[in-house]
Parts: C-alpha cells; structure tokens; sequence
C-alpha cells in the first residue's frame, strides 16, 4: 500500500508496511500513481502526453523512472506486501506482560474545567485520595507482572495528584527502593493542572518525575474560558508563573506544556505560539474529548480549518528551526530510524494489555478513559486482572482489528487507533473514531513533510 | 550528462527487517507522555539496544 501526497511544496510517497519514505520530483510521483495498475508501455504513453510541453523531458527519461520504481519495489521499498496480519492475531495467545500503570492518585479536583473528560476529577463516583498503601501495592502488582521488562512506566494522575502529593512522594520513593532489588528502572510522569506548585513540588518533580505534563490552553482568553476555578475564576495567572519557574529550573527540558483545543479555539496555533512567546518550547495540543452535543466540541464544519491549522504549524516550525528558535510539538515528533518495531507498530498502546489504569480503590481499567464504566472493570490489583474476556477484546485491539483499517495507509504509525475514542464515538473499541483519523493522517503527513525538509538539507 | 535523481528514498527503519530483533517491549507506553488522548506509536523511539 503506498500513500502520495504533495505539502508545502514537497511531493512525498509512503510505502505502508516497509515504513519507506521517498521524497519524489513530479515525474516520479504521477508515474507511482500509476504503477500499480498500468503497463509500462501505457504509462510512458500517458506521462509522455501529460508531460509534452516539458523539453527537459524525454521518453527515456519516463523508461529510466519506471526502471527506478520498479528497483524500489524489487529491494522491497515500494508496493510492499502486507505479511503482518497473521502477526497480529497471534497477539489473544500471548500472555500480558503489564509494564506501565496510570495511578489515579486522586479522583477529585482543584478546578472545575467545563470540559473534563472525568467529570471534574470524579469519574462519574465518589471523591477520594489513592491511600500510601494501595499506591505500594500497584507497584508491587506491576513488579509482579512486568516479567523481564526493565523500563516501568507509572504516571501519577487524577483528578489532580498534586492533591495527594505527599503520597506522590512517598510511592516514587518506594518505587526506587525497588529499583535494585527487582533489576527494574522506573520511569515516572506527573500531570498537573499547576495550582498546587510550589518551590517544594519542584524541586521534586526536577528531580525525581523523568517527565511532566503542564496543562494549558494557551491565549489567557481561550485558558480562562474553560479551566476554572470553583468561584469560576480562571486559572490563566497564577499557573503561568509557576510553570515558568518550574521548567526553568529544569533546565528547559522532559516536560510538555499540554493544551487541549475546543470549537471555541480551532485556530489552535496561535495558542502555540503564545506558548512559545511565553518561553516554552516542548509543546503538545490535543482535541477535545468530549460528546458531540457539547457546545465546546468540535465539529464538521471545524475539519478544515484544523488541517490548515496543522499545515501552518509544521511550516512555522521548520520557520523557526532556520531561525535558531527550534520547538518542539509533540504529534510531530518522529524517529524515522530508530522509531517503533512491526509489534508495537501492530500493537498500539497496549491499554488493558500493558498498561492498565489504578483508581484509588485499586481497582484496573484499561486506561484511564475507561475508569468509572464497570463493564470495563478489569479487576485490581489484589487478584489481578479476572475479568479475562474484557481483557481478550484489548489483545486484539491492535492495527487490524478493524475492517475500516485494511485499505489505511495511516494503520501502522496510529495502531489502529484510540480504543476509547473509538468506543465514545461507535459504541465499541473496535470501531474507528472517524474525525481522530482524519486528524491523525494530517499530523503524520505533516510530521513526515517537516522530517523530509530536514533530510534534504 | 549525469542521471537526474527524481527518488529520493529517505532512510527508515525497515518494518520487515523488524520482525527478527524486534518486540522487546521496553519503548515507552506511548499514553504516559504528552497525550492522554489519540497519540499512536509514530512518536516512539526505540529502546532496543539490539535492533
């Protein structure tokens, strides 16, 4: 399966299940269009026509490029076949190995975000605070279960964790103590909504979270309108400073200033360069989660202007990276040498296979999207995961689980997507959140395009 | 006169060439960085020494 598109000047050609990208003049991208299912002779014929008026080029030109596509097909570069799908279903007999957790330090919240995906740190129950002694026994459990995995990651989540922080501190201390004894290195995340920070918090998140998610929406106006506190106040000005202080005493590094972008902001970049104007430069924006009956959601009249939006930021930030003020954006960051192998290609996220969510009452989710639905209840982390068919269903949760994905030249960078966008948007994991895709193909096109420009310099 | 290049073929990991030495499993869980939403895996590095 092979994806062309032209961007920013740029023609570029994917070849799906290689994971080759070719970067091609205009010749060589109308003869790849049609070299799957037209004859050699036919195609010098019609590219012969549609290129009369070019002097430079001759038919033995066009023979000369049909030649070079077919040489890439041959080393396996170009129209690769698709070997993988036995693969994937060898996944249901595999046993899970659980190597990273989300704890949901607390279910309960500082602020009142109109749009939180958790009903404001709740999820739809009671409030509560992750007690020291359920925390240590979810390490335990992911010790347990991780098998040889060295690398553990654990994000301390909520709610707001700051809320809980004193049990923060003590679960990465326990984590640590563990570290030599088990032959494991724990990786740990911290998501904050800022209120809590103080010089304590940082000088222990700097020193002990390998990563720290800070959520803002950007302008002040679009923050505010949204991230509020219980008196309706918003947020904008007292986090700001922190987050400020707290990434520069880090050494402006292993963190991400976090957004989410509504109906109410689709011209999201310009909440990214306010980011950037504020001195932030590892930067990361998300749509939405929300029902599609908010009046915050986004919508199909929205689409079009939110792939301009990821078009302008890409050319911004090669823009930027000429000028010597080089930022990063989350969704276009990209390995292409060193990036993900055909299995976690095929198998995503791992959510209620590898990773599983821990609510305060030690109770597993597959992630933290699914916690408070009890039919996604996996079990705890006493037992373990019992509920054994729930957890089939995310086994196969992977590239080819669903029929929609077969002809989709996207499926091996997205895994086939995101179980519980799908799910809130279908009624079932194996469905596909069709807005997401579109937003995903856009972002790998433009993640692809900014790579392409770099490598040709 | 010298061959115009009209492919440019950029260097990637090769998918196929994975399935020997991949599927250790020690990349990070791609949901514990910046997303919590709809991130895939493109964003991942490999943290196989042996690939």
């Amino acid at each position: 399966m092979v994806h062309q598109y032209k961007l920013n000047g740029i023609n570029i050609v994917l070849d799906t299940c290689s994971g080759s990208v070719h970067v091609v003049d205009d010749l060589a991208y109308d003869i790849i269009a049609l070299f799957e299912n037209t004859s050699p002779s036919e195609i010098t014929e019609r590219i012969s026509e549609k290129y009369a008026f070019r002097e430079d080029i001759k038919e033995q030109d066009i023979k000369e490029c049909i030649s070079d596509v077919e040489d890439l097909k041959k080393s396996g570069k170009l129209f690769t076949e698709d070997t993988y799908k036995d693969m994937a279903f060898d996944f249901k007999a595999k046993k899970p190995v659980i190597k990273a957790l989300c704890l949901h330090v607390a279910h309960t919240c500082n602020l009142n975000c109109t749009y939180c995906f958790a009903s404001q740190g709740k999820y739809q129950g009671n409030r509560a605070l992750m007690s020291y002694e359920v925390g240590k026994q979810a390490l335990d459990f992911l010790i347990s279960r991780s098998g040889t995995r060295k690398n553990l990651d654990v994000d301390f989540f909520g709610g707001e964790p700051l809320m809980n922080f004193d049990v923060v501190k003590k679960l990465t201390a326990y984590g640590r103590s563990q570290e030599e004894i088990h032959d494991k290195k724990f990786r740990f995340t911290l998501t904050t909504n800022g209120m809590l920070i103080d010089d304590d918090v940082i000088s222990f998140v700097n020193k002990e979270m390998d990563n720290v998610v800070l959520s803002l929406d950007g302008r002040k106006e679009v923050h505010d309108r949204l991230r509020k506190d219980y008196r309706g106040r918003g947020s904008y000005d007292i986090i700001v400073p922190k987050f400020q202080k707290l990434v520069k005493e880090r050494n402006n590094c292993k963190y991400y200033l976090r957004g989410t972008f509504t109906h109410n902001n689709v011209d999201f970049t310009n909440d990214i360069l306010h980011m950037l104007d504020l001195g932030f430069t590892e930067l990361s924006m998300e749509p939405v989660v929300c029902a599609s009956s908010d009046p915050y959601a986004l919508t199909k009249e929205d689409m079009p202007i939110l792939l301009e939006q990821y078009e302008l930021l890409a050319k911004e930030m090669i823009k930027r990276k000429k000028e010597g003020k080089e930022f990063t954006f989350y969704h276009y960051m990209i390995d292409l040498t060193g990036g993900p192998c055909i299995y976690k290609r095929i198998a995503g996220c791992g959510s209620g296979t590898e990773y599983m969510a821990v609510t305060p009452w030690g109770e597993l989710f597959p992630c933290h999207q699914f916690v408070g639905d009890t039919k996604y209840s996996l079990g705890n982390i006493w037992d373990g995961v019992t509920n054994t068919d729930m957890q089939n269903e995310f086994k196969l949760c992977n590239a080819y689980a669903r029929k929609e994905c077969s002809d989709c030249w996207a499926k091996l960078y997205c895994s086939g997507g995101c179980a519980a966008n799908a799910y809130h948007a279908t009624g079932s994991i194996k469905g596909i959140y069709e807005y997401g895709c579109e937003l995903f193909k856009k972002r790998i096109e433009c993640a692809i395009m900014i790579k392409s420009v770099e490598d040709v310099e | 006169m010298e061959k115009i290049k009209r492919i440019k073929t950029i260097e990637t990991r090769d998918l196929a060439k994975s399935t020997k030495n991949g599927g250790c499993g020690e990349c990070q869980t791609s949901c514990q960085s910046a997303c919590k939403t709809s991130c895939g895996v493109a964003n991942q590095h490999c943290e196989n020494k042996n690939k």
